[in-house]
């Protein structure tokens, strides 16, 4: 066992928000995705407070090694997720940590409280960074406002509070620092980063942006205390346990699910291998 | 025809066969553990060799609809055309026998039964043909006629008509006039539709999207149900990604093709 934030997880592995529909999944795959569900905890596709339809056609574009996508956070809205989704998410075998995205403080402030209070959610992730939508990449790259988001939205629930932070920026580490000192529980990084090729403009990720994501958990995990859900590029055991060799507590898988359905469970068999051949350094 | 889930996760599969098909490739895989695939759905398929490797392309899988399906020794033989435009369908059309295939699938809706409708018509463009041979075989099968309709570029873009539909009588169309009526497929549509009971006739249709607008614009002219099976890029083929939506048909908002299609009913 280990734990994220009190939370117990079955182990190290879970998915990116966005990356893994499990009502989608369980609809394709029946309940075999229940038997072996691939991630020790589901983080959701980010949730906004109005329905949103998502961004026209092209929406991916595949690059060397990864892809871009201009996906637009298509979403029930809250209530609708609420209401028709959460019902689903909580029969999964796992936690379930809920992201949520807004445009002001009194949106996010309704939208955590609405979802911190439901007890099918153990966590909250505040998706600051989504480089697809304007209003999130605003207080994302500021530390004084990631700061004054956690803040205002800490007293809200004693749940944790994790910070989904953008990778386009200079200092991403002093960006964690202000979700800390607002109050945050956690930090998860990276997201996408800013991208055009071909027809789509939006947020690359898969093993390309890997690098990246390592120097940025890296400096991250110098410069906060707070735990870190590591994530970028991951495809398999040996970057996996590379990541937690950055500083992560936990790592995320994303664009390998899209290649592999069952890729957050191979990996983290795989770490679980590595791990007992040896502590982390 | 069950409706069996697919099994959870990606399976290597054999290549059991690949060959030239009027300019295209038709390879074949053995599925030991797959259930029967309805006509319409696809598969997600990325090579397990030389595929992402090094780094590089192709990096997502590939999806393909499924063109034949039939048992063959201890599984089920899938069958696939290919045309290479790309760096994943380059490497899917030099793919060896003995080498193997990362599987997902099957995957997505399919044609619906045409009940009672006496004239199921089928309009395959290109590539497009692929699910409406599997279609076609499965109608014929339950002694429902079916008239099918079938256009293509130019001769090295005529993949699968002799492989694909050698055992049936085929309106042909192309653009270079090389075999059939020079001009489009759906011009053959439209005479054929001239002559039919609009409430007796279900379309089905595969093929580029200006020629699937052009199925859809002459059906919905005289009111007959009619089924597109539609495409788009797709990153995972189960409803993780997001990548694949398409305009919602006479309605706002997006499907997401991989969950909700690849066939669309119109009308």
């Amino acid at each position: 066992m280990v734990e994220l934030c009190g939370i117990e997880l079955r182990h190290r592995v879970i998915n990116a928000s966005g990356t893994f529909d499990a009502i989608a999944a369980r609809r394709v795959y029946g309940d075999a995705l229940l038997e072996n569900f691939p991630f020790a905890a589901f983080v959701s596709k980010t949730i906004t407070l109005e329905p949103r339809a998502g961004n026209a056609p092209q929406r991916i574009w595949e690059t060397p090694a990864g892809m871009i996508n201009s996906i637009g956070l298509p979403n029930k809205g809250l209530e609708g997720f609420l209401a028709e989704d959460l019902p689903g998410l909580a029969e999964l075998p796992v936690p379930l940590i809920v992201s949520v995205m807004a445009t002001g403080h009194e949106d996010f402030k309704r939208m955590v409280a609405a979802v911190a209070e439901r007890e099918e959610v153990a966590a909250v992730e505040l998706n600051v960074s989504c480089p697809n939508v304007h209003s999130g990449l605003i207080v994302g790259e500021q530390p004084a406002e990631t700061a004054a988001l956690a803040a205002a939205l800490r007293p809200l629930t004693a749940k944790p509070l994790i910070v989904k932070l953008t990778p386009n920026v200079a200092d991403p580490a002093a960006v964690a620092v202000g979700a800390e000192e607002g109050g945050a529980d956690a930090v998860s990084l990276i997201n996408t980063l800013k991208a055009s090729e071909g027809p789509v403009s939006g947020g690359l990720s898969g093993p390309a942006v890997r690098p990246v994501a390592l120097a940025q958990v890296r400096a991250v995990a110098a410069a906060v205390s707070l735990p870190i859900v590591g994530m970028g590029g991951i495809c398999n055991g040996a970057d996996a346990h590379e990541m937690l060799a950055a500083g992560a507590t936990l790592v995320a898988v994303g664009t390998e699910s899209f290649r592999d359905p069952r890729a957050g469970e191979r990996i983290a068999a795989e770490l679980s291998a590595r791990l007992s051949q040896g502590s982390l350094t | 025809m069950g409706k069996a889930p697919a099994p959870w996760g990606r399976r290597l599969c054999a290549v059991t066969g690949n060959r030239a098909s009027g300019g295209y490739r038709l390879f074949s895989l053995l599925d030991r553990d797959g259930p029967e695939p309805r006509p319409g759905q696809f598969y997600m398929l990325a090579t397990a060799r030389r595929w992402q490797e090094r780094g590089g392309r192709p990096f997502l899988p590939r999806a393909f609809s499924v063109a034949d399906a039939d048992p063959e020794g201890d599984g089920l033989r899938l069958d696939f055309l290919v045309e290479g435009i790309g760096p994943g369908t380059d490497r899917l059309c030099a793919l060896e026998p003995g080498e193997e295939v990362w599987v997902n699938g099957p995957l997505g809706n399919s044609f619906s039964d045409p009940g009672r409708a006496a004239g199921a018509i089928l309009v395959g463009g290109g590539i497009g043909v692929a699910p409406l041979a599997l279609w076609r075989r499965r109608l014929a099968a339950r002694n429902v006629p079916a008239r099918v309709l079938l256009g293509f570029r130019d001769e090295a873009h005529s993949g699968g008509l002799d492989d694909l539909f050698s055992c049936c009588e085929v309106g042909l169309a192309s653009d270079d006039g090389h075999v059939g009526h020079r001009g489009y497929v759906t011009d053959l549509l439209a005479a054929m539709l001239e002559g039919d009971d609009a409430a007796s006739a279900a379309v089905y249709a595969c093929g580029p999207p200006p020629m699937l607008d052009a199925v859809a614009l002459l059906c919905g002219e005289r009111g007959v149900a009619c089924e597109l099976a539609m495409e788009s890029p797709m990153a995972c083929g189960y409803g993780a990604c997001f990548g694949c939506g398409v305009p919602k048909p006479g309605g706002e908002g997006y499907l997401r093709l991989c969950v909700d299609g690849p066939v669309v009913r119109l009308g």
